[in-house]
This record gives structure tokens, C-alpha cells and sequence, in this order.
């Protein structure tokens, strides 16, 4: 059980961090978001056509998937910030907060905009008829009778939209905002089950106090007892004061970002990337789970600063190429266009491929005399295959099915630490692999050789922004990570990191991997 | 004095208020009566411009209300509902004192007044002024819809069938309660009711309508005697007819 104890305690150690962004962008979302929705409601109580279209409105943002909608805020985002530079030379940053903002502020409108006009549409006529009666004006009307009457009404509304903007601000990760959807998804990510669940649970409690704290406001409103207004606002400021005063503490220099995708090796390589530039003075932070595109544009638009991409990613997503001149050429080609066109500067791959290939259990190769992907197009129609979620919409994959003709009977899609299990129980007879993954020794499972190069390579690499491109000192701090891991002892890395016993958080094989660094450049330095 | 000159109001086809011209005299106690749907409550809105008429115009001291701002008329007239309509977040007091408030007054001329007028309406002010209106009876609440009503000391009130939701000893007694404040402040004072009885004790005079048209005013005894036509003489003739047979009951011949 130390096991668990020492995953509390890391958990324990970035509560701060991840607490204090998540209240800061739930508070900030519906601040936002009520401030637009509550005169919005006062409008379309009046007004019958824009009730229809407002109400209308929300009601679909709701429809959409919640993670989709912080997503698609995203490219919006990159799209207005490149147009506000070219036309005021100011742009923004498009990826973390402000996507995460909008996404949450849109999605807290529906229940304030319908609780707000079903509490105004409630007040009894005859008091709307007494209001006019006495000589009221529609502003004293509206602020000395029907707002306060609605009160209870719209504050329901904004208990359920506070609800649900916590809950879903835990996935505002993925879009690159530190919150506490971070335990979630790196928990996800590395099983680590201990990290999944403190997220859930700090969520859950979070949710749970601004629930009870608005409903006691709530009931203050109702039974008109100042005290019970009192005590919940004074609960609230607590409650939120309590959680944003860690972020005050370090507001210093700007730190150096770090992104990483959202698989275990990024993540190792992520913290090897971060002890390096601590070790050369630099703070730092982390945007995890990012997806291919998002963190290649987060890259070129200066919001991230480094991270490990893999060369064949670049060369079919980024520069279209479907041609395959070769490993070096390739590197070379990439390293020359990402210089031209974005400015990013690739100091050179790591040491490895971890190019994409296609695995079966031996056995079932065996018997089945398959042996290359050429091979399998002819057993493919009677077969199931596993992928991740990119694999199927990849060029890479589209070349598979022109250069070999294959075309299976089932897809199915997994999260990638499922898809190992799937094919070693039978559930699926080919999984697309990545070949530095250590459960393909480990699961003794036979990679499917490429005889006609229908995939390109896929070195690792790393890639510096613009921005920090021509600091020296930055990229003197990674440059003992260049040639410096080979195949083997990332495959061994990453199988620490996915094993059931002895599981050991990135961080520690991170810290490793730099020992070795360090140790292979001392020996260097003495030849 | 009021005047309404061939006051009309039109939804659509239908003519809720058909032409009607009336003189109200200062210091008048008039009753409009008529069936349900005979237009005597949108007449009554009419005058305080709760509702704009179609066509004809209405004269308050000679000065056309079309060239008073709405909202500033509503302030100089009182009016009281049928369903009263207080204010149910607001207490007594405030409920009352909702017209000074409106108007801009100081707080204590507030408090001063809003004491005086319950003490008029025969609500001890220190029991009720901090009640909320759901803690009274349906009379309480009335009396308070009067003293908001009187509250900016209007010299016009309105009175949509006042007494119409309440058991008939709180009705009486407030009816009776109202008469002697018309008087003693002077009032000129527009009741809407469809009880003839009602409109016979507290009317100086009685101006009764039919599907939107004025068919006659008078004293009661000028509409007793000498009724226009057969509906005026029914109308008349009910709360007659009623005691008639009421009386029969007590002295045991039915």
C-alpha cells in the first residue's frame, strides 16, 4: 500500500495548483455567463421572438458534447487571434484559459436564461397590474417587483449552471487549462486509479460545497432571512478565497511551457524534458494531453514552448507529404520546412522511432502464417482490428489500405492502454501499435513488418517555438537529450510506466532517464 | 371634475366601450354598474390609461389625460384592484408606503404617513406595519390596497369591484369603512361593481352599462322611478325583488 500512499501525496501536491485554476475558471465562467444571461432572460421576457431564438440558442449549445465544444473553441480561438495580429498586431493566447472560458460561460446560459424567464413569466398578474396601477415605470417594475419575486427562480438556475460548469470545467485539460480534470486524465493515461479517483472526489466535494452554500442563498431569498444570505455569501468567498490564494503565490517570470500528448511515453518525456530546464534555472508548467494538431499549431503560435513530436506526425499531418524518401531525408526535409514556415526550430531526434505498426498475438500469426502486412490483406475481410482514436482518420492508415489493399471486417476504437488487453485477450486479432511500447514484449505480440514502406518513420523529436528558438541557454539545457535514448530503453521506460506491479509514476522514470543523460555525458566528456 | 366624451375601445371587431360620455362631478361617489362583460372595468382602465382608448377622449379638470405622461397620472390617481395585488415581498408598511416611496419621499415623511393611513383604514399600525401580506385575512389585505391607494393623496380613486372577493360581513364593513373616508377626505371616488345592492347603498348616483354602451345614469331613486327601458327596470328591480322574498323566508310564508 505505499504504493497508494506515496500516489496521495503526489496527488496531495498539486491540489493547489489544479484546485486554484479550476474555481478561477469555473467563477470566471459564470460571472461571464450570468451577467450575459441575466439580462438576456429580462429581454426575452419581454420580448416573444428573441425568447424563441435565445432559448433556442442555449438549447443546442447544451446538445453538444461538452468536451466537442471546448475543442471547437480552440481553432476558433487560434483563427481570431491570427486576424486581431494581422489587423491590430495584437493577438492572444488560444489555447488554455480563454477556450475553456468561453466553452464553460456558453454552457452555464441555458439554465439561468430558462429559470430567469420562467421566474419572470411567473410573477401573478394581478401584482404586475398592481405595479403599473400605483405608477410604476418598467425599470421600477422590473427591479422593485419582478426580479426580487424571481429571485428564488433565477437562483435555482444559477445552482444548476454552477453545478454543471465544475463538473464539466474537468475537462477543460485536453484544451491545455490546468484544472482538476488533470488528475483525471493523466490518472486515465498512466493508471494511475488513485489520481482518477482524488480528481473525481476533489471535483465532487468542490461541486457538493457550492451546491449547499447556493442553496442556503437560495432559501435565504425565500424565507427573506438576511442572515442565510449572509452566511452563504460569506461561505462562498471562503470557500473560493481559500482555493485561488496558491495561484497568487508564484506570479513570477513567465515559465517555460512544456506540452505533451496524451500517452505515457509523452508524459516521461515531458518530465525529462522539465528536470532538464529546472536543472538549467528555468520554472516551468505543463500542458498535458494535448491532441497531434492542437499542440503543433499551440507550438507554432508560441503557447507552448517545447515538446516531443515524432517526424513521420509532421510529414503527413503538416506538410501532406505522402511521398517516402527515406529516414534521413525525411528529418532533414522536416527540420528545413518547420524552420521556413513556422519558425519552429527542431534540434534533432532523441534517439528512437516510435513509429506507428500493427501487432499480433504470435501465436495467432503463427498459425496463421502472417508475417508482413501483406500478409494480413489476405486474412483482413475475416478479421477484427483495434486502433486508438486517431489511427482510422490517419494518412497513415489510408496508405495501408491503398499500398496493401487491406480492408477488415470490424474497427474498433479504444483508449490506448485498453487496446494491448484487447488483442491479448482475443477481443480483437490486430491493434495498431507504436513500437517503442513496452507491452509488446510484454505481451508477446508480433510486429507486422512494412515491405513496401507504406509507413514513413517516425523519429522523435524535439521542437523548440520561435519564441524561445534563439535562447541559448534553453536549448543548451536539451541538447544532452539529442541521440541520447535508444529504442530498448525507451521501450523499457514506458513498460515501468504501464506495468500492473511495480507501476512507477513518469516522474520517477523521468528522473532515470536524466541519471542516464547525465551519467552518458560525464562519460562523453572524459573521452 | 371628470368627463369622458365618446370613449371607445376596440379589440378587433368587438367594442369592449362603445361611445360612452360621461360627467362626474368633484367630491362624487360614482358607481359604474352592469352585467359581467358589459365593458364598466375597462372604462375604469380607461381613465388612469392602464389602457388606451381607441377613440374619444377624457378630460380630469379640464386637462386631457393624453397630455399627462402615463406613469405621472397612475401616481396622481389611486386605484384598487379587485385581487388587491400587494406586493408579497414587501411588508405593510412598504406596501403602502409604495407611492411616497416611488415619488422620491424621505424615509421618515414615509414612515409618518404610512402610519396615518393604516390607523385611516382601521389597522393598528403597530400590529401590522411589519407583517407580510400572506400572514392576513382577504379584508386586512384590502384595507391595505386602500391605503396604498390613498398613500400620495390622490383626489380621484378608482376602484375595480373592491369588495367583490370578500364574505359579506368583511364586505359590508369595509364598504361602509370606504364611504366615510370618501367623505371625509373629500374624494371623488369611480366604483365598478355588479352587485345592485352594493351600487344602490354607496352611489350618489349610478351609471349603468350594457355590452359597452352607457344606458343610463342617475340617482337610484332617478333610476327607480323613471327607468329608461326594461333592463335598467330589471336591473333596478333585483335587489327589490330579493329582500321581497328574503323577508317572506323570515316571516315564514315561503
Amino acid at each position: 500500500m505505499s504504493g497508494d500512499a506515496g500516489a496521495v501525496s503526489a496527488a496531495l501536491s498539486h491540489l493547489g495548483d489544479y484546485l486554484g485554476w479550476h474555481v478561477l475558471l469555473s467563477l470566471s465562467a459564470m460571472l461571464i455567463g450570468v451577467s450575459i444571461s441575466l439580462p438576456l432572460a429580462v429581454l426575452c421576457a419581454r420580448l416573444r421572438l428573441l425568447r424563441a431564438t435565445a432559448l433556442g440558442f442555449a438549447g443546442i449549445i447544451q446538445t453538444i458534447p461538452s468536451l466537442a465544444l471546448l475543442a471547437l473553441f480552440y481553432p476558433l480561438l487560434l483563427g481570431l487571434s491570427a486576424f486581431t495580429r494581422a489587423t491590430f498586431g495584437i493577438g492572444f493566447r488560444a489555447l488554455g484559459f480563454l477556450p475553456a472560458l468561453a466553452a464553460l460561460a456558453l454552457y452555464s446560459m441555458l439554465p439561468v436564461l430558462r429559470n430567469t424567464i420562467a421566474g419572470l413569466d411567473g410573477v401573478d398578474p394581478a401584482v404586475k397590474k398592481a405595479a403599473r396601477g400605483v405608477g410604476m415605470t418598467h425599470s421600477q417594475m422590473l427591479f422593485l417587483v419582478e426580479l426580487p419575486l424571481a429571485a428564488p427562480v433565477i437562483l435555482a438556475g444559477i445552482r444548476i449552471a454552477a453545478v454543471w460548469v465544475i463538473g464539466t470545467a474537468t475537462l477543460s485539460t485536453p484544451v491545455g487549462q490546468t484544472s482538476l480534470g488533470n488528475y483525471i486524465f493523466t490518472g486515465l493515461q498512466t493508471e494511475n486509479w488513485v489520481f482518477v479517483l482524488f480528481g473525481c472526489g476533489a471535483a465532487a466535494v468542490l461541486t457538493l460545497l457550492v451546491d449547499r452554500l447556493l442553496a442556503l442563498a437560495e432559501a435565504g431569498v425565500v424565507r427573506r432571512s438576511k442572515l442565510r444570505i449572509a452566511a452563504a455569501g460569506l461561505g462562498l468567498v471562503l470557500v473560493f478565497g481559500a482555493a485561488l490564494l496558491p495561484l497568487t503565490a508564484d506570479a513570477g517570470s513567465r515559465p517555460a511551457v512544456v506540452g505533451t500528448k496524451n500517452f505515457e511515453e509523452q508524459y516521461i518525456l515531458g518530465a525529462l524534458i522539465e528536470d532538464r530546464l529546472r536543472a538549467a534555472g528555468y520554472s516551468t508548467v505543463r500542458r498535458d494531453g494535448l491532441g497531434s494538431t492542437v499542440i503543433f499549431d499551440a507550438l507554432a503560435a508560441g503557447e507552448i514552448d517545447v515538446y516531443v513530436d515524432y517526424s513521420g506526425t509532421v510529414w503527413a499531418d503538416d506538410m501532406k507529404r505522402r511521398d517516402r524518401p527515406g529516414r534521413r531525408a525525411v528529418l532533414a526535409q522536416m527540420t528545413d520546412w518547420l524552420r521556413r514556415t513556422r519558425g519552429i526550430r527542431c534540434l534533432g531526434g532523441l534517439g528512437f522511432e516510435n513509429a506507428y505498426a500493427f501487432a499480433m498475438r504470435r501465436d495467432r500469426a503463427a498459425a496463421l502464417g502472417i508475417h508482413s502486412l501483406a500478409d494480413l490483406a489476405r486474412f483482413a475481410p475475416a478479421l477484427r482490428i483495434g486502433g486508438d482514436y486517431e489511427i482510422f482518420s490517419r494518412p497513415e492508415w489510408r496508405a495501408v489500405e491503398q499500398v496493401y489493399g487491406v480492408k477488415f471486417g470490424t474497427e474498433r476504437q479504444y483508449q490506448s492502454n485498453f487496446l494491448y488487453r484487447a488483442v491479448a485477450s482475443g477481443d480483437v486479432d490486430v491493434v495498431s501499435a507504436f513500437s517503442t511500447d513496452g507491452r509488446i514484449p510484454l505481451y508477446d505480440l508480433k510486429v507486422l513488418s512494412d515491405p513496401k514502406g507504406a509507413l514513413p518513420p517516425y523519429d522523435a523529436v524535439l521542437l523548440v517555438s520561435p519564441a524561445r528558438a534563439k535562447d541559448a541557454n534553453f536549448i543548451a539545457a536539451l541538447t544532452p537529450l539529442l541521440g541520447a535514448i535508444d529504442l530498448g530503453r525507451m521501450q523499457r521506460a514506458n513498460l515501468m510506466a504501464d506495468r500492473e506491479k511495480g507501476k512507477r509514476s513518469p516522474e520517477e522514470i523521468a528522473a532515470d532517464l536524466d541519471a542516464f543523460v547525465a551519467a552518458r555525458r560525464l562519460q562523453r566528456g572524459r573521452k | 371634475m371628470i368627463e369622458l366624451r365618446g370613449l371607445s375601445k376596440h379589440y378587433g371587431p368587438v367594442a369592449a366601450v362603445d361611445g360612452v360620455s360621461l360627467r362626474i362631478e368633484t367630491g362624487e361617489f360614482l358607481v359604474l354598474a352592469g352585467q359581467s362583460g358589459s365593458g364598466k372595468t375597462t372604462t375604469l382602465s380607461l381613465i388612469n390609461r392602464l389602457i388606451e382608448p381607441s377613440s374619444g377622449a377624457i378630460l380630469i379638470d379640464c386637462a386631457d389625460t393624453r397630455e399627462t405622461d402615463p406613469v405621472a397620472l397612475r401616481r396622481q390617481i389611486g386605484f384598487v384592484f379587485q385581487d388587491i395585488g400587494l406586493f408579497p415581498h414587501m411588508t405593510v408598511a412598504e406596501n403602502a408606503g409604495i407611492a411616497l416611496k416611488l415619488a422620491g419621499r424621505a424615509r421618515r415623511e414615509i414612515d409618518a404617513r404610512v402610519d396615518e393611513l393604516l390607523a385611516l383604514v382601521r389597522l393598528p399600525p403597530e400590529r401590522f406595519r411589519n407583517a407580510l401580506p400572506a400572514a392576513l385575512s382577504g379584508g386586512q389585505r384590502q384595507r391595505v390596497g386602500v391605503a396604498r391607494a390613498l398613500a400620495a393623496s390622490p383626489r380621484l380613486m378608482l376602484m375595480d369591484e373592491p369588495f367583490g372577493a370578500l364574505d359579506p360581513l368583511t364586505r359590508d364593513e369595509l364598504a361602509a369603512d370606504y364611504r366615510r373616508i370618501h367623505e371625509r377626505l373629500g374624494l371623488t371616488t369611480v366604483l365598478v361593481t355588479h352587485d345592485m345592492t352594493e351600487a344602490m347603498l354607496l352611489g350618489d348616483r349610478i351609471a349603468l352599462m350594457r355590452e359597452g354602451r352607457l344606458v343610463q345614469a342617475g340617482t337610484p331613486r332617478e333610476l327607480i322611478s323613471s327607468p329608461a327601458d326594461e333592463f335598467v327596470r330589471a336591473m333596478m328591480d333585483s335587489p327589490t325583488k330579493r329582500a321581497r322574498a328574503l323577508a317572506d323566508l323570515q316571516a315564514g310564508r315561503a
